[in-house]
Formats: structure tokens, C-alpha cells, sequence
């Protein structure tokens, strides 16, 4: 296998890359009254890519770089690719109707999200900053057009100005840092990078103010306080399928470019980093939590929520650094990616419940929209309060584990001092959490309904609903595949 | 696994109830009457299931019994482990009991979501019988959270008019307190070297301020649980908002996992620090059994009533256990049990009037007697057994405690014994107004006597108050030796030499 070219290592970009393509060529040959055909293709797209990212995951399957060591494919991007794949099909299931509805029943829009998929898989595989600049930028820009999708929509507009302005302006910081990266070591690739850090005198000052940079543009896609403030309104504004797609598969690439380059190619600045990572962690927790109970609106809330639930990722990416080595706790990276894949599986079930609630000309973004939905469906009201526990972090749902894996990575034997306080703030803050999100199955569960008229939902929906619900119930109650699952990834990234 | 029990109880026990809920929710379109006898089914076979392990429990060993050990999470590593011994050996059938009896108490009162109301109740048994029955920390934290949200759901949806509130409360309380125990379970499974075996962290030796800091957030959550004065102020709330059932099930099981906690985890795992603040635990129970005991007196509300006598008998349990003494502990879960029957059978009572009149004041009451003898009857029994009388289950917890208290220093035990004078003053003064004197309004005097279920239900509650009460041997018996145990446990100091 030739690491300067290596097919194999890029197959499932490849292939995405040309059905992407074909998509939106097909789309223009068939009319609107044949769109299905599109979500078809586009779902069978979904399907192929998702077949073929599962190779790296075979047990004893080498880790293949390919095109010079800028691509790299093993377990752990594999986890996350299909984790980003499965929340994009979810993406486009539940947003069918409301897409229908609105006029966004085009080909733009299938395109668009895979694009933005295959901008979010380099991401993941990227081993050069460079790659990874290029795959945050196609993320980027397929986004900003799906959020814009609604022209005539002044919310949407307004959300996607926001967004670009802010994102072009985190782009920028990112690069800025990479940049000084680049002056002060005179290499792109990530493992290079390291080494000649760890082999030569370093030039501490620019690589400390590179790595300032890079932490800034990481939180900002994160969506990590104080760089949060596009997130509810984007959440807001965006077209709920699109907002769905944002709020969830971004976040497993950020992640990826947050453990390349911090874990893999700044070990040697763990503890400046930490130090970065704690700051964010804490506003975000505290600033997501606190906000997030004053909202009415459903969407703005779980905006909110997610800055409080990155800030919990990125606890756990900062447990990993003990007296500078970042190597020896793979534990704390592998609670990380538990967290960051659970994460995004409850996510995208709450804009699920609100697409499926969602008719023409009514968005049923508002919390008070919930009112008695389990009247008309205790299951699709049992579901969301799945979701609802899950966020909240409380068993028997998936999200217990993610924030215990999280918490006992804190913890744990040789964590740096004070990171025992952390765990005990976070802990009450996602008490604050908890009262929100328990509003949310109060308003559901406890209050009559002013529309008692029957849910339209099709097939499709009420299988991906119902698998989603579960999926975070069983994970909740068995979890050791998962968890099992992204320890082994990280631990074999790391090299162990 | 006993080599003599071909089946695993235990899990049965957890998990039977549990299918049934969920079958239960699964029947879209059912009639109420199939709901109804399906949910009774499940009840009935998941209290049958418990019985093998009540007849094939061993009272001469301490250690648990009945265990099942699988790898759960191979990292962090924790076990779906579950065993009994003599301490939550009579919790798992008194929870299925109790559910069998809240089953048969919404039979009429309830009239919408069916499914939905028989299926919590069936979950939250089996999750209960979990909390009683774990073994690994980690699975008795699961099952500790998750009852919270069938009880949150069966408050704020068949509840009375405050629900929302009393739901919202009842949950953010118990979160509170729990989410410290579980940061306290991270780091007693890091100090133990990766073991979240409660066996593991009761041997292992630790200094004195994690210990303090340990029992302190165990006593967050327990407390709250329990509920200790002065965070006890969820539980009136709760049980005046809560349907019959689920008042039923609360006072009779729920509370107990607080308590049971205590002598699962902050006992044996910090003993020092539980020597160390005794006193305090001393004078909080005094505080619930003496002063929330003049509180039961003033209530108007009869649920209100019962719900603060609660209060008051859980204290006596937590003096019990804090007296370190085999006489105490014994009794304070003999206290425990019995508390479990009479409480659930006030409540039950209460609710059988409230089907009828509809108001929960004892004012709107007057000779009941006249137009309800056999209820009046019943009532007679449980009100004295909640006072202690002798020959009631009451009195077997009561006396020991006390017992147990002069023992440990004269004037504790003259305080707690207060609570007889008090127990009868409220009880009986209570039973006074509402069941004689003349027929005190129209409502009254169109009160229909028990109908069957009632009857039913209110004798299985008899019988087990009177069987406790004459004859307690074998359910002290199989407590023996687990106490016995547990106090070697608690009076061997687990400081390390030389350290603070």
C-alpha cells in the first residue's frame, strides 16, 4: 500500500464525491413531480458510502494513509464517519414533509447535505491541516446554503448571514493558527508536526498563540461559549431538517480536527491547551445551562443545549492531558467520541419530534407546541422524552452513560489537579439542564393539547422515530458496544 | 446463583414486571377491562416470582445470596451483579406485594390512559426490586434514577390539581441529591482500583476526610430520599397531588430506597464518618420523629396527615440505624417493612373515601362508622398499628428502636419514645373525627360500605400487619446475620495507621 497514493484509504469520499455529483446532475433530468427519485438516489447514496466506510472496522484492520500521509482511515474514523452518515440519512427522513411543505423538496437540497457530509468525512480522515481547512470550508459553504435554502424566509436569511459572517470570520481564525503553526515547525502534516515539536527547541511563543487561534476556531464550530452566540439563532433560523443536519454531524468532525491536531499534533502543549479547553468547557456549561431555561422557543433551547453539551465534550478531551502527556488516558478520548456519537443520536430525535410535528405553515418550533402531544401519541411522545432524559443525562437512556464516561474520566487515577471541582460543577449544572429538559416532558405529558388532530407521519419517519428512541433506550441499557467500540478506535489511533 | 435455584429469581423479579409494562404499552386499542386483568396478572406473577426467593433464602449465611454476576461494562468496568442478604431480603417481596395492592387500588378511580397508568406502575416495581437487589454501584444508580421517572409521570398525569408542581419538586429534590452520590460512586470506583463492587468499597480503607465527604454526599441523596427534616418538604406535596396508587407505592417502597441506602452504602463504606456525625444524624431523626410529629398533629388534609406521620416513623428508622447497635438496626428495618404495609394501607383507606366523597379533609368527614363498618374496621387496625400499638407490625420496629436507643443513652430513647404518645395523638384523634360521632353531612350518609376489590385489598394489608405483629421471628431471623455483619463492618474503623 503506497501512502502517496492509496485509493483505498479515500474510497468512501470517492465514491461520495461522485454520487454527490450524480445527484445533482440526475436531479435536473427529472422533474418535480419525480423528486422522490432524488431522495432515493441520495439515500441510496447514504446506504453504499455507509457499506463501504465499514472496512476500517474489521478487527486487525491496518491503519491506511493515503495521498502522502494527508488522509488517514482507520476504526475511529470509521465510528465517526458512519455516526455522520447516520445522522445525515436521519436528516433528510425527518425532514421530508417539512421540506415538501416548503418548497425545499429540491435537488439543492440532497446535494447540498452531501456535500456538506463529504466536507464533514475529510474532516474526519484529514492528517494535514490543509485537508482539514479544505474539508471545514466545503462543510462550510454546503451549509450556508442549506440554511438559506428558504430564500423568501426572512429568518432563514437573517440566520444564514449570521452564519456565514461569524463562520468566515472562525475559518479565519483557524487558518490564522495554522498558519503560525506552519512558521514556527515549517509543516502541514499533523504527525510531522508533533515530531518536530517533541524532537527540536520549540518556538514556544508562536505555537502557543497558533494553538490560541486553533482552540478559538474549534470552539466556534463546536459551538463552545464564548464562541456560542451563532448557534441558537442559526438553530432558530435555519430550516429545521437543516438545523437537525447542523446541530449533529458537524460536531463528530470537530471533534476529529480537535484530536488531531490538540491530541495528535500538540501533545507537547497539552497543558496549555488544557488550560485553553477549561475556560470553554465551564462558560459553556454554565452559559448553555443557565440560557437554555429562559427559552420558549424549542429550537433556540436546544441551540443552547448544545453549548452546554459541548462543553462536556470538551471536559473529557481535556481529562485526557495528565502532567502534559496526553497519550497514557485514552479513556478520556474514547468518552469523548461515546460522547460526541450519543450526543448527536438524541439531537437529531428532538428535531425529529419537531419535524413531525411541523405542518404547512406552522414550524411547531415552540415548546408550548409540544402541549399534550402524548395525548395524540404517547409514542412519539415517549420517544421525545427518550431524547428529552437522554440530554438530561439521566438513565436508563444513553446520555447517563455519556456523561458518567465523562465524569469518570475526570476522575480519574493521575487527573490533574482541580479537575475533581470540574466534575462536581459539572454535575450541578446539569441539574440546571435537567429542569429544562424535564419542562419540556412536563409540557408533553401534564398539559392538554390545543390541536388534538391526528399526527400525519409517514412510514419512513415513524421507523426512524421509533429506531432512533430505541436505539437510545437499548444504548442505555446495554452500552458496552458502543462504549467498547470507541475506546478500541482511540486507543488504536494513539498508537496503542 | 444458589446451586439449589434452577431459575434466576432475582432477575425474574426485576424483569417480568417490567415486560409486562412494556406489554402493556404495546396494547394500543385494548379494552379497559383486558388492561385492567393483564396489568393484575403481571402484578400477581411478579409477586409470585419473589416467593422462591423468600423460601430459599438461607438466614444463617451473611453473605449475598441468589447471585447473578454477568460483565456489563467491560470499561469502566462494572457488572450487571445482583444478590440478596438478610437486610433487602423482605424489600423485594414487600415491592411486589405492594404493587399488587396499587393495582387493585386505581381498579375504578382511574379512567384514562389506562395502559399507561397500570404499565408505570409495573415498571417502577421491577426497578425498584432492582434498587434492592444490586450488587455493582453503577446498576444500583441506574435503577435509583430511572424510578424517578415512572413516579414523575404517574404524579403529574393522574394527579390531583397542584401535579405539575408536585411532579416538578418530587423530581428536581431526589435529582439533586442523587447526582452527588454519583459523583461520589466515580470516586469510590477510581479509589477502589476500578471496582464497582459495593463488596470492593465497603473493604476499602480510607482516610477520614473522603469519608466525611463521601457520607456527606450519600447522606444528599438519602436523606432527601428518606425524607430527613429538613429536606422532607417535597414529600407532603407529593403524597396530597399523588393518585391513591401512587401514594401507596411512594410511601410504602420509595422512601425505603433512601433509607436502605444508608445501610448499604454510608455505613459500611464510611464508618467512621458515620461514628463521627452520628450525633448530628441523632438529632435530625429526633427533629423529624418529635417536631414533624406535632406537625402530623395540626394537618387537615388526612393525606397531609399520613404523609408527615411518614416522616416521622422514618426518622425513628434512621435513629435505628444510627445507634449502632443489633437491637436498632434490626428494628429499623422491621420499622421499614411495617411501614411499608401500614402506610400503604392509610393511604389506601383515604383513598377509598376519596373515591366516594372526593375531598380529602377531615372536616367534610363525620361517623363513617355509620354508614362504612367493615371499612371503619379496617381503618381501626391500620390507624393503631400506625401508632404502635402491640400485636401490629408497628410495634415490633418501634419497640426495638427504642429498645435500642435507652440503651445507647437514656435520654434519646425517652425522646424518641415520644413518638408513641404523638403516633396515637394524630392517628387516633384523626380516626376520631372522621370515623365516629354522628353522620356529619349528606355525603356521608350516602357512603357505600367496601365492594370486593377493596376488601381484597385491604385484607391482604390486614393479614401482613397482624402476621408482623404476633409473630416477627422469621423475618428478624433472616436479618441476623447480615446485621450482625454489617455492625462488624461499621465498628472496625477503616482508617488507615498514621494517616489524619
Amino acid at each position: 500500500m503506497d501512502p502517496t497514493f492509496n485509493l483505498s484509504a479515500i474510497l468512501p469520499e470517492a465514491l461520495l464525491l461522485g454520487l454527490a455529483c450524480a445527484v445533482l446532475l440526475a436531479d435536473l433530468f427529472v422533474g418535480a413531480r419525480v423528486r422522490n427519485f432524488s431522495y432515493g438516489f441520495a439515500m441510496a447514496a447514504l446506504a453504499l458510502v455507509a457499506a463501504v466506510t465499514c472496512g476500517p472496522l474489521t478487527v486487525g484492520a491496518p491503519v491506511e494513509y493515503g495521498f502522502g500521509y494527508m488522509f488517514v482511515s482507520d476504526a475511529m474514523t470509521a465510528v465517526l464517519k458512519l455516526a455522520a452518515i447516520v445522522a445525515c440519512a436521519l436528516g433528510l427522513v425527518y425532514g421530508q414533509a417539512y421540506a415538501r411543505d416548503r418548497d425545499m423538496w429540491r435537488g439543492e437540497f440532497f446535494a447540498l447535505a452531501l456535500f456538506a457530509l463529504l466536507g464533514i468525512m475529510t474532516m474526519i480522515s484529514a492528517n494535514n491541516l490543509l485537508v482539514i481547512y479544505l474539508g471545514l470550508e466545503l462543510q462550510a459553504l454546503s451549509f450556508y446554503g442549506l440554511v438559506a435554502l428558504r430564500r423568501d424566509d426572512m429568518r432563514a436569511s437573517e440566520a444564514a448571514m449570521k452564519y456565514f459572517v461569524l463562520g468566515a470570520l472562525a475559518s479565519g481564525f483557524l487558518l490564522y493558527g495554522m498558519s503560525m503553526l506552519y512558521g514556527a515547525t515549517g509543516t502541514l502534516d499533523i504527525n510531522a508536526l508533533a515530531h518536530h515539536i517533541n524532537g527540536g527547541p520549540p518556538e514556544r511563543w508562536e505555537l502557543v498563540t497558533g494553538t490560541i487561534f486553533i482552540v478559538a476556531g474549534i470552539g466556534f464550530k463546536l459551538g463552545a461559549a464564548p464562541f456560542h452566540m451563532w448557534v441558537p439563532d442559526v438553530y432558530q433560523g435555519a430550516p429545521t431538517p437543516v438545523a437537525l443536519l447542523l446541530a449533529s454531524a458537524p460536531k463528530m468532525a470537530a471533534f476529529a480536527i480537535a484530536f488531531r491536531i490538540l491530541v495528535e499534533g500538540l501533545p507537547q502543549l497539552a497543558v496549555d491547551w488544557q488550560r485553553m479547553l477549561a475556560v470553554l468547557a465551564v462558560a459553556s456549561i454554565a452559559i448553555g445551562n443557565v440560557t437554555a431555561v429562559a427559552q420558549t422557543n424549542l429550537k433556540r433551547m436546544l441551540g443552547f443545549s448544545t453549548v452546554g453539551q459541548m462543553g462536556f465534550l470538551l471536559l473529557a478531551l481535556l481529562a485526557g492531558v495528565v502532567g502534559g502527556n496526553t497519550a497514557i488516558t485514552a479513556g478520556a478520548y474514547g468518552a469523548a467520541m461515546f460522547y460526541v456519537v450519543t450526543y448527536s443520536l438524541s439531537t437529531a430525535g428532538c428535531f425529529g419530534i419537531i419535524l413531525l410535528l411541523a405542518r404547512e405553515g406552522f414550524e411547531a418550533d415552540q415548546i408550548a407546541d409540544l402541549r399534550g402531544l402524548a395525548r395524540r401519541s404517547p409514542w412519539y411522545a415517549g420517544v421525545m422524552t427518550l431524547m428529552m432524559l437522554s440530554l438530561a443525562g439521566l438513565p436508563p437512556t444513553v446520555g447517563f452513560f455519556a456523561k458518567f464516561v465523562v465524569l469518570q474520566a475526570l476522575v480519574s487515577d493521575g487527573a490533574s489537579a482541580g479537575m475533581f471541582e470540574l466534575a462536581v460543577l459539572a454535575v450541578l449544572f446539569s441539574l440546571v439542564g435537567a429542569f429544562y429538559y424535564l419542562r419540556v416532558v412536563k409540557v408533553m405529558w401534564f398539559e392538554d393539547a390545543v390541536d388534538s388532530r391526528p399526527l400525519a407521519v409517514s412510514g419512513e419517519m415513524r421507523l426512524a422515530l421509533g429506531a432512533n428512541g430505541l436505539a437510545v433506550l437499548l444504548l442505555g441499557i446495554v452500552p458496552q458496544g458502543l462504549i467498547g467500540l470507541c475506546n478500541g478506535a482511540v486507543l488504536r489511533a494513539l498508537g496503542g | 446463583m444458589n446451586p439449589d435455584s434452577a431459575l434466576p429469581w432475582l432477575s425474574l423479579s426485576i424483569w417480568l414486571p417490567i415486560a409486562f409494562g412494556v406489554l402493556l404499552l404495546a396494547l394500543r386499542g385494548a379494552g379497559a377491562s383486558a388492561i385492567r386483568a393483564l396489568a393484575l396478572l403481571g402484578a400477581v406473577l411478579a409477586a409470585l416470582v419473589t416467593l422462591p426467593i423468600v423460601s430459599g433464602f438461607d438466614p444463617g449465611a451473611a453473605g449475598l445470596q441468589f447471585v447473578e454476576r454477568f460483565s456489563w461494562i467491560v470499561r469502566p468496568n462494572a457488572h450487571y451483579h445482583l444478590g440478596v442478604d438478610g437486610i433487602s431480603l423482605w424489600f423485594v417481596p414487600l415491592t411486589a406485594f405492594t404493587t399488587v395492592i396499587a393495582v387493585l387500588a386505581g381498579w375504578k378511580s382511574i379512567g384514562e390512559r389506562l395502559a399507561q397508568y397500570y404499565a408505570s406502575f409495573l415498571i417502577l416495581s421491577g426497578l425498584m426490586v432492582g434498587v434492592f437487589c444490586a450488587a455493582d454501584g453503577l446498576l444500583f444508580y441506574v435503577f435509583f434514577e430511572a424510578t424517578l421517572i415512572p413516579m414523575y409521570l404517574i404524579i403529574g398525569v393522574w394527579g390531583g390539581p397542584r401535579r405539575v408542581y408536585a411532579a416538578v419538586k418530587f423530581f428536581l429534590y431526589t435529582l439533586a441529591g442523587s447526582l452527588l452520590m454519583l459523583v461520589a460512586l466515580v470516586y469510590l470506583y477510581q479509589a477502589a482500583g476500578g471496582s464497582f463492587e459495593i463488596a470492593d468499597w465497603q473493604r476499602l480503607a480510607l482516610p477520614m476526610a473522603p469519608q466525611i465527604l463521601l457520607f456527606l454526599a450519600f447522606l444528599a441523596a438519602f436523606a432527601v430520599k428518606v425524607p430527613m427534616w429538613p429536606v422532607h418538604t417535597w414529600l407532603p406535596d407529593a403524597h396530597v397531588e399523588a393518585p391513591t396508587a401512587g401514594s401507596v407505592v411512594l410511601a410504602a417502597i420509595m422512601l425505603k430506597l433512601g433509607a436502605y441506602g444508608f445501610v448499604r452504602f454510608s455505613l459500611p463504606i464510611a464508618p467512621d464518618a458515620a461514628h463521627e456525625l452520628s450525633g448530628l444524624m441523632i438529632f435530625l431523626s429526633l427533629v423529624a420523629v418529635v417536631y414533624v410529629g406535632f406537625v402530623a398533629l395540626v394537618q387537615t388534609d388526612m393525606k397531609k396527615l399520613v404523609a408527615y406521620s411518614s416522616i416521622a416513623h422514618m426518622g425513628f428508622v434512621t435513629l435505628g440505624f444510627f445507634i449502632f447497635s443489633p437491637i436498632g438496626v434490626e428494628g429499623a428495618l422491621a420499622q421499614m417493612i411495617s411501614h411499608g404495609f401500614v402506610s400503604g394501607a392509610m393511604f389506601l383507606c383515604i383513598g377509598v373515601m376519596y373515591d366516594r366523597t372526593h375531598t380529602r379533609n377531615i372536616a367534610d368527614y363525620g361517623g363513617v362508622v355509620n354508614t362504612m363498618p367493615r371499612f371503619a374496621a379496617f381503618m381501626m387496625l391500620f390507624a393503631m398499628a400506625n401508632c404502635g400499638l402491640p400485636a401490629t407490625s408497628g410495634f415490633v420496629g418501634e419497640f426495638l428502636v427504642i429498645l435500642g436507643a435507652v440503651q445507647f443513652d437514656f435520654f434519646i430513647g425517652l425522646i424518641a419514645a415520644t413518638t408513641m404518645v404523638l403516633g396515637a395523638a394524630y392517628s387516633l384523634w384523626m380516626y376520631k373525627r372522621v370515623i365516629f360521632g354522628a353522620v356529619a353531612n349528606p355525603a356521608v350518609a350516602a357512603l357505600q360500605d367496601l365492594d370486593a376489590r377493596e376488601f381484597l385489598a385491604l385484607s391482604l394489608l390486614a393479614a401482613a400487619v397482624l402476621w408482623m405483629g404476633i409473630h416477627p421471628a422469621p423475618l428478624t431471623d433472616a436479618m441476623h446475620g447480615s446485621v450482625a455483619a454489617l455492625l462488624s463492618q461499621v465498628a472496625h474503623s477503616k482508617l488507615i495507621p498514621g494517616s489524619p
